[in-house]
């Protein structure tokens, strides 16, 4: 029970430890109370990718931050490298600028002597940004904690599962028995087993690792970000034609049942049903990460939209019970998007019927 | 406007990155992380489904063992009630034979004995006759002054006398 007490004590503290810098970066940067406090901006912020990890400014003004490597490539200038500390405040670096207003914020532009940047020529920006650091960590955690439990398996042999194999070894049983055989039948899950489970447990972890707001590489908005969800949809696309077979495409193209000269409509319409399908994982994945994180940063808002303490318990309570809720969402969604990913391949593999 | 071009306009870089991480990801979790842990899995759950089915078999075995066990015994016990009967029967027919043949015996041994007996009374008869014969005659031929000759008359008168003797005797 005591350990309960403290655990909550330390979750309070954590999470106003963490948001209250978040004042201080609204309130200050224009000089004292100059600004007004903007929620949505202050949302956006914190939910958008960014070049640079800010961890907080201090009362002086001057911001902490971990700057991440810019990598931009240009027919004129080709490909350069270097840190992010060089963009910060609006400087120009080799014809760069990483743009703080307007429509273009966060975005890197290339500009002229006379500091106007040209908008109908993007450079193109590979940087190693917030959200691709995040996801590169919970990528190495997922390998460390995976292929650690696989050496485990080696040593252990078929004997009863321990330690970390009780933890993880459910999870993965859950992904097999209620996602991948009862979608995909006994025959032919095995083949699509390591991309269910890399596909979950990558999402997972991500989902879990943008719930912890500190330190670095925890509190990144990851599967919230619309270009990470497209391309895991994309993987599930992928898969899904490289594997249809006869009986899928013959639906496609010379759907059985329906006359020829309805084909040159329902050709189309089969192809939008393909493409509707990873779209639908995309928005899904994101807008559900992305709402989740709204929540918890407009409850933090309160605090700053009423300018008083008095509000932060209220805040505070919402929070915890929120982040519970994410934590819910967060094996929810990865268990969705693996669910209907198995479910789509599955239409793409089953037997004529 | 919270809904910015940034928040749903997928970067470039980014599906760049992701691609490569979750291919990296993906594609060593695959050849060192999950065909080892899904093999070995599912290696022990044969060996738990192959476990419980030699034990239900052995267990199957027991029971046929058991009532193969009980129907020897019943078919001994039977073997040994027919045994035993079938001695007493035979000890019951050699008695009652064995008992036949000495009746049958002492049947033989009584008449065999009875027929020497006769032979014996009848030699033993005749013998008498004849002392008798003989002692007569001699009493007579003292009694005639031992005159009278043996000679064939006068024994075949004795002899008439004799067959008298014998004939008023029976």
């Amino acid at each position: 029970m005591k350990t309960h007490y403290l655990t909550a004590l330390l979750f309070i503290f954590l999470i106003s430890g963490i948001y209250s810098p978040l004042k201080a970066d609204e309130d200050k940067p224009g000089g004292h109370g100059a600004k007004e406090f903007n929620a949505s901006e202050f949302i956006l912020d914190h939910i958008a990718d960014s070049h640079e990890w800010h961890i907080l400014t201090t009362k002086e003004g001057k911001s902490i931050a971990i700057y991440l490597p810019v990598i931009l490539y240009s027919k004129e200038k080709g490909l350069s490298v270097f840190s992010s500390k060089k963009l910060s405040h609006g400087h120009v670096h080799n014809g760069y600028r990483l743009e703080e207003e307007g429509d273009l914020k966060g975005r890197i532009v290339n500009v002229d002597e006379a500091g106007n940047a040209d908008e109908a020529n993007f450079p193109l920006d590979f940087s190693v940004t917030k959200a691709v650091a995040a996801m590169f960590f919970a990528a190495l955690i997922g390998l460390w904690l995976f292929l650690s439990l696989s050496s485990s398996y080696k040593k252990t042999g078929v004997s009863h599962p321990r330690g970390m194999q009780s933890f993880l070894e459910p999870v993965i049983l859950f992904v097999r028995d209620e996602i991948a055989i009862p979608n995909i039948g006994h025959h032919k899950y095995e083949r699509f087993m390591p991309y269910l489970l890399s596909v979950f447990f990558f999402i997972l972890i991500n989902n879990i690792m943008g719930l912890i707001p500190f330190p670095p590489p925890f509190g990144a908005n990851v599967t919230g970000n619309i270009a990470v969800t497209m391309t895991l949809a994309l993987f599930t696309f992928v898969i899904i034609q490289f594997n249809g077979n006869r009986t899928y495409w013959r639906h496609i193209f010379a759907t059985p049942g329906v006359p020829l000269w309805l084909l040159p409509i329902m050709i189309p319409v089969e192809i939008i049903g393909i493409i509707a399908k990873p779209f639908a994982l995309m928005v899904r994945l994101f807008a559900n990460i992305t709402a989740g994180h709204i929540i918890v940063l407009s409850l933090v808002a309160l605090v700053f939209i009423f300018k008083s303490v008095a509000v932060s318990p209220v805040s505070i309570l919402f929070v915890v019970f929120m982040n519970c809720l994410e934590l819910l969402v967060a094996f929810l969604q990865a268990y969705v998007f693996t669910l209907l990913s198995a479910l789509f391949i599955s239409l793409a593999v089953q037997e004529h019927h | 406007m919270l809904l910015s071009n940034s928040l749903i306009t997928p970067e470039v870089g980014t599906v760049f990155w992701t691609t490569l991480i979750f291919l990296i990801f993906f594609l060593v979790l695959r050849k060192f992380g999950w065909k080892p842990i899904l093999s070995m899995i599912k290696q022990r759950e044969e060996m738990i489904k192959g476990s419980l089915e030699s034990a239900e078999q052995a267990r199957k075995e027991m029971l046929k063992l058991q009532s193969d066990n009980e129907a020897i015994i019943r078919k001994a016990r039977d073997e040994r009630e027919d045994i035993l009967r079938e001695a007493r029967e035979i000890r019951d027919a050699l008695i009652a034979e064995a008992r036949g043949k000495a009746n049958e015996e002492a049947e033989k041994l009584v008449e065999k004995a009875k027929t020497s007996i006769e032979k014996e009374k009848t030699k033993a008869l005749s013998e008498i006759r004849e002392h008798i014969a003989n002692l007569s005659v001699e009493i007579a031929s003292r009694l005639l002054g031992e005159e009278l000759k043996r000679t064939g008359v006068q024994e075949k008168l004795i002899d008439n006398y004799l067959e008298e003797v014998k004939i008023t005797r029976n």
